[in-house]
C-alpha cells in the first residue's frame, strides 16, 4: 500500500491523462461516461489521501523520469496543492454524477466519446497545473487545460451559436495569457538558468533588483490576472460560461479559476516571496483597487442580467474579487480567507450551476423570462437554487458567511481607514447580491408561468447531485474545522516556508 | 556593442506588431495570424539564451574543444511550437464553423448580429 | 559575415510581419505568415538550434499554411477594410512592449558565455554527464525525451486535444436545416463520425485524370514514397542528428496529405479511413504513457527508463525510442485528423452547392 501511495502525486494526473485516449475510442453514450467518472472518483480519493498525509506530514516530492530536480520534473504536493486536488476532482466527481443525463440534452451522443476525452483532459491539466514544482511545466499544462476548455466551451453550440463565437474569444485571450505566462518564466530562466520553482526562489534575492526580473513579476501576475478572469480582464467569462453546456460551466465555474488563483498565490509566496511582493513591488497596492472594483461593479452588472447563467457568471467574477483581496491583504489571516473561499465557493456556485443545469434539461431554456414561475413547476430544484443563492450572500450557517466572516477579521486586523473601507463595500456588495438574488427568488416564486411552459421535477438523476452540493456546502457552513482547518495549514505552510 | 541586445530587440518589434493586429484587425483569421506571429516573436527570445558565440548545435561530436550551444531552450522551445500549431489549428476550425453559423468572419459584424438577436 | 546575415535576416523578418499586418488579401498574408516562419526557422539555424529550425519550418511553415489555406478555402479571402479607433490596441501593444524593452537592458548580452543560462549547473549535467548517463549524441533529444521527458508527453496529450477537438468542431455537419426536412424524416444525429466525413464515393475506380492533372499525379506519385521514407529517416535518426518524433510525424502526415491533394479526399480515406487515424491518435499517447506505467510497475517513477532494460544506459535507448514512437504516431494521425477536418468540410461545403443548384 505504500508503494502505490508513494506514486498517489503522479497517479492522480496520469489515470485521466491516459483514460482520455481510451475514452476517445468509444462511441456509445454510457461507457464514457461511467469511465470518467470512475476515473475522477478514483483521483478524488487519492487527492484526498494525499490532502490527508501532507497537512501532517508536510510536503511531498516525486521525482518524475527518477531524474532529481532542476535536471528533471518534479511534482510537489504540499498543503495548499493538495487541497486544490482535491477540489478539483471533487467537484469533478460530483459534477459528472449530473452529467449522465444532462448532457445528452445538449451534445449528440455519436460525439460523447471525444466529449468525456475532453472533460478528463480538462482536469487532468488543472491538476496537473496544481500539483508541479516546474515552472514550464505549468505552461504544458495550462495549455492542455486551456484546449480542452475552448472545445468543451464550443460544444454548446447545439443550444446556442453563441457558443462558439464565445470560445473562441476565450481562445485568443487565453493565448495571450498563456503567452504572458510563458515570456515571464523565460525571463526568470534567462535570470537564473534553472526552471524547478524552488530552485529559482533560492536564488531570487540575487536577482530581484534586475529589470528582466521586475519585468517577469510583471508578465506573471498580468498571465495570470487575465487566466483566472480578474477585474478588468474578465471579458472572457460570462461569454463563456454563458454558452457552454450546463455541466461544463458548472465544472469550469469551480475549479477552472480557482487554479489560476493558486498559481498566484503559488508564485507570490513560493517563488518571489512575500517581502518582495508586498515590499519593494507594491502588490498589494496593485491587486487591492482592482479587487474592490471586481466586488463592487460587477455585482451591479449581475443585478441587470436576463439571463440566469451570465447572472452567475459575473457574480462569479465579483467572487473572485473578494479572492484577490485575501491575498491582497499580505496577512495570514488574508491568505487564509482566500484559500477558504476558494473552497467554498466553488462547491455553491457548481451547486447553483447546477440548479440552472436542472432548470434548462426541463424548460430548454436559461433566460428569466421564461423561468417566470418556476418555483411552482419546479419546486425543489427552484428551492435548491434559493439555498445556493442564501450561500452566495453570506447568510450566518452557510460557507459563504464563513469565508466573509474571515475575510472581514482580516481585512479588520489593519486597523486603519483602508480596512473599514475594504470591510464597507464587503457589506455593500453583499447586498448587491442580495438584490440579484431576490430578483431571481421574486420572478420563481410570485410571478405567474409563461403560457405553455414545461413543467415537472427534473429527474432524480439530476436533483440529487444538486442536492449534494447545496446540502455539502451547508455542512461546510455549519461544521467548519476540516475546512478551515486545511486552509490555515496551507497559509501557515506558505507563510512558514520563508521564515 | 549595438549588436548586444539586438535579437531581443527584434522580438520585441515582432512581439508588438502580433499583439497589435490581435488586438485591432476584426476578421478573425487576420486574429489568428496576430497570435501566431505574438508567439513567434517568443520563440526567438527563448532561442537568443541559448546561443554562444562560437558555438555549434548541440549533438556532441568526436572532435575537441568545440562550444555547444545550451539545448535547454531548444527543449522548451520545440515544445511550444507545436502547442502553438494546436492552439492554431483549434482556432481556425471553430472560424470555419463561426463562418458557417454566422455568416461571417468579421467581429465587428458578428457583435452587431448579437445586438439585434 | 555570419551577423551580417542574422541581422539581414531579422530585418527581412520584420518587414514580412509588418506586410502581414497591412496586407488586405487573407491568402497574401498566409504566404508572408509562412514566409515569417520560414525565415524564423532560417534565424534559428544561425542560431545553432537545429532542431527547432527543423520543426519551425515543417510545423510553422509547413502544416500552419495547409491549416490556413484550407480555412481560407472555407471562408473566403477578403478582410473588410475599415479599422475602428486603432488607438487604444496601439498605446497598449507599445506599452507591452516597452515593458519589455525595458527589461532588455539589464539581460545578459547574446551570445556571452557568461549567463546565468550557459553557467547553470543543468548546462554541464546535459552536455557532459548524459553522455553517461544516456549515451544519446543529440542533447535535444536526450532532453527532450527523458530529462524533461514528461513535458513531451504533455505535449504529445495536447497535440491528441488539437485532434479530437477538431474532429468534434468540424464533424457536426448539418446537410439541412430543419426546417427543409420532408415531413416525417428524422435528421439522424447518430451519424457516426466517419460517415459524416467521408464525402460520397463517387462511381470511379481510379482518379479521374484531366491533361492538366497529369503532372502533379505523376510528381507525386514519384516524390511521396521519398517524403513517407525521409519520415522513418527522420524518426529513427533524431538520436543522431536533428529529428525526432515531432518533426517525423509532420512530415509523414505531409505525405498523406499531399496524396490527398493531387488524388483527392476518397481516396485517401480509402487508404487511411479515419477509424484507423483514431486510433492512431489514441495509440501514440498510450504507448508514451504505456512506457511510464511499466516503469512504475518495475518498480520506479513515472518514466524512469533506467528500469526497462537490465542495462540503465541500454534502457533509456529503448525508452527514448520508444516514446519517440508515440510521439510520431500521435502526430502523424493529428494532423492527418486535422486535415480530414478541414478537408471533409470543404467536400460537404461542395455537395451542398451542388444540391442547391
Amino acid at each position: 500500500m505504500s508503494s502505490l501511495f508513494a506514486q498517489a502525486p503522479i497517479l492522480a494526473i496520469i489515470l485521466p491523462l491516459l483514460s482520455a485516449p481510451i475514452c476517445a475510442l468509444f462511441r456509445g453514450a454510457t461507457f464514457p461516461w461511467a469511465l470518467t467518472t470512475i476515473v475522477s472518483a478514483l483521483s478524488f480519493g487519492l487527492s484526498l489521501d494525499l490532502l490527508f498525509y501532507v497537512a501532517e506530514h508536510g510536503a511531498v516530492s516525486y521525482e518524475i523520469g527518477g531524474w532529481a530536480p532542476p535536471y528533471g520534473i518534479e511534482y510537489i504536493a504540499d498543503p495548499l496543492s493538495a487541497f486544490v486536488m482535491t477540489i478539483i476532482s471533487g467537484i469533478s466527481t460530483g459534477v459528472l454524477l449530473f452529467a449522465r443525463e444532462s448532457i445528452l440534452k445538449e451534445v449528440p451522443a455519436s460525439r460523447l466519446g471525444f466529449f468525456f476525452s475532453a472533460y478528463l483532459l480538462a482536469i487532468a491539466g488543472m491538476m496537473g497545473i496544481t500539483v508541479t514544482g516546474d515552472a514550464f511545466n505549468i505552461f504544458v499544462f495550462l495549455e492542455i487545460t486551456s484546449l480542452s476548455s475552448y472545445v468543451l466551451i464550443s460544444m454548446g453550440a447545439g443550444t446556442d451559436r453563441r457558443a462558439l463565437t464565445a470560445a473562441f474569444q476565450y481562445l485568443i485571450v487565453g493565448t495571450i495569457g498563456a503567452t504572458f505566462i510563458l515570456i515571464g518564466v523565460g525571463l526568470l530562466y534567462a535570470m537564473t538558468g534553472t526552471l524547478n520553482i524552488a530552485d529559482i526562489a533560492s536564488q531570487f534575492d540575487q536577482i530581484e533588483d534586475t529589470r528582466p526580473v521586475r519585468a517577469a513579476v510583471g508578465f506573471l501576475v498580468v498571465g495570470f490576472a487575465i487566466k483566472l478572469a480578474m477585474f478588468p480582464f474578465h471579458i472572457w467569462l460570462p461569454n463563456a460560461y454563458t454558452y457552454a453546456p450546463s455541466i461544463v460551466t458548472a465544472l469550469f465555474a469551480g475549479t477552472a479559476t480557482k487554479v489560476s488563483v493558486y498559481l498566484l498565490i503559488r508564485f507570490i509566496y513560493s517563488m518571489f516571496g512575500a517581502d518582495f511582493s508586498f515590499g519593494d513591488l507594491p502588490l498589494t497596492t496593485l491587486l487591492l483597487p482592482f479587487a474592490v472594483v471586481a466586488i463592487l461593479s460587477m455585482s451591479v452588472v449581475a443585478i441587470f442580467q436576463d439571463n440566469l447563467k451570465r447572472l452567475l457568471a459575473f457574480s462569479s467574477v465579483a467572487q473572485l474579487g473578494y479572492m484577490i483581496l485575501g491575498i491582497a491583504l499580505a496577512s495570514e489571516s488574508g491568505l487564509t480567507a482566500s484559500i477558504l473561499h476558494m473552497f467554498n465557493h466553488a462547491i455553491v456556485k457548481t451547486g447553483l450551476f447546477l440548479s440552472v443545469g436542472a432548470m434548462f434539461y426541463v424548460t430548454g431554456s436559461v433566460y428569466l423570462k421564461d423561468l417566470a414561475g418556476i418555483g411552482q413547476r419546479m419546486p425543489i430544484t427552484t428551492f435548491g437554487f434559493v439555498l445556493g443563492g442564501l450561500a452566495l450572500i453570506g447568510v450566518p450557517l452557510t460557507p459563504g458567511f464563513i469565508s466573509k466572516w474571515y475575510l472581514v477579521q482580516a481585512v479588520l486586523e489593519r486597523g486603519d481607514a483602508l480596512g473599514y473601507g475594504l470591510a464597507i463595500s464587503m457589506l455593500i456588495s453583499s447586498l448587491f447580491a442580495v438584490i440579484y438574488i431576490w430578483r431571481v427568488v421574486e420572478l420563481a416564486y410570485f410571478k405567474p408561468s409563461p403560457e405553455g411552459a414545461p413543467t415537472g421535477e427534473a429527474p432524480l438523476t439530476l436533483i440529487i447531485p444538486c442536492w449534494i452540493f447545496i446540502l455539502g456546502g451547508f455542512y461546510f457552513g455549519i461544521e467548519t474545522s476540516m475546512s478551515v482547518g486545511f486552509a490555515e495549514t496551507a497559509a501557515k505552510f506558505l507563510m512558514g516556508a520563508l521564515q | 556593442m549595438f549588436f548586444d541586445h539586438f535579437n531581443y530587440w527584434i522580438t520585441v518589434i515582432l512581439f508588438v506588431i502580433g499583439l497589435y493586429t490581435v488586438m485591432s484587425r476584426s476578421n478573425l483569421v487576420k486574429k489568428m495570424i496576430g497570435l501566431s506571429i505574438f508567439q513567434i516573436a517568443v520563440f526567438l527570445l527563448y532561442i537568443t539564451m541559448g546561443k554562444i558565440e562560437g558555438g555549434t548545435a548541440p549533438i556532441i561530436i568526436d572532435q575537441p574543444d568545440v562550444i555547444y550551444s545550451n539545448p535547454l531552450p531548444h527543449v522548451l522551445i520545440l515544445t511550444a511550437i507545436v502547442v502553438g500549431v494546436a492552439t492554431t489549428a483549434l482556432g481556425l476550425a471553430l472560424v470555419v464553423r463561426i463562418k458557417e453559423t454566422f455568416g461571417t468572419i468579421d467581429e465587428d459584424e458578428i457583435l452587431q448580429m448579437e445586438e439585434t438577436k | 559575415m555570419e551577423e551580417f546575415t542574422s541581422v539581414f535576416l531579422m530585418l527581412l523578418l520584420v518587414a514580412s510581419a509588418l506586410a502581414v499586418l497591412y496586407v488586405r488579401n487573407l491568402f497574401v498574408a498566409t504566404m508572408l505568415l509562412g514566409a515569417v516562419s520560414f525565415i524564423m526557422a532560417l534565424i534559428f539555424v544561425t542560431l545553432d538550434a537545429v532542431d527547432v529550425a527543423f520543426t519551425e519550418a515543417a510545423v510553422g511553415a509547413g502544416i500552419s499554411t495547409v491549416l490556413y489555406l484550407g480555412t481560407l478555402a472555407l471562408v473566403g479571402p477578403h478582410e473588410k477594410g475599415s479599422i475602428k479607433k486603432p488607438v487604444l490596441p496601439l498605446l497598449l501593444s507599445l506599452a507591452v512592449g516597452g515593458v519589455l524593452i525595458y527589461a532588455t537592458f539589464e539581460m545578459p548580452i547574446v551570445g556571452s558565455p557568461d549567463t546565468p543560462v550557459q553557467q547553470s549547473r543543468l548546462t554541464e549535467r546535459f552536455l557532459v554527464q548524459s553522455l553517461d548517463e544516456i549515451a544519446v549524441p543529440n542533447i535535444v533529444t536526450s532532453v527532450l525525451a527523458s530529462y524533461r521527458g514528461f513535458d513531451t508527453f504533455g505535449e504529445t496529450t495536447v497535440i491528441f486535444t488539437a485532434g479530437i477537438a477538431v474532429l468534434l468542431i468540424l464533424s457536426q455537419v448539418r446537410i439541412r436545416r430543419k426546417e427543409d426536412l420532408a415531413d416525417g424524416e428524422v435528421e439522424d444525429e447518430q451519424d457516426s463520425l466517419e460517415a459524416q466525413l467521408a464525402p460520397q464515393i463517387k462511381d470511379t475506380s481510379a482518379p479521374s485524370a484531366s491533361p492538366h492533372d497529369l503532372i502533379p499525379h505523376v510528381v507525386a506519385k514519384l516524390l511521396i514514397p521519398f517524403v513517407l521514407l525521409f519520415g522513418f529517416y527522420v524518426q529513427f535518426h533524431g538520436d543522431f542528428g536533428p529529428g525526432g518524433g515531432f518533426q517525423a510525424g509532420v512530415i509523414f502526415a505531409a505525405g498523406f496529405i499531399l496524396y490527398s491533394l493531387v488524388f483527392g479526399l476518397e481516396f485517401t480515406q480509402k487508404l487511411l479511413p479515419l477509424r484507423v487515424v483514431e486510433y492512431g491518435l489514441a495509440a501514440g499517447v498510450l504507448l508514451y504513457g504505456g512506457v511510464g506505467v511499466v516503469s512504475m510497475l518495475l518498480g520506479g517513477n513515472f518514466l524512469d527508463y533506467n528500469l526497462l532494460s537490465a542495462d540503465p544506459v541500454a534502457g533509456q535507448h529503448l525508452g527514448i525510442l520508444l516514446v519517440e514512437l508515440g510521439v510520431g504516431i500521435t502526430v502523424t494521425a493529428a494532423m492527418v485528423a486535422i486535415f480530414y477536418g478541414f478537408a471533409g468540410r470543404s467536400e460537404v461545403k461542395k455537395k451542398n452547392e451542388v444540391e442547391a443548384k
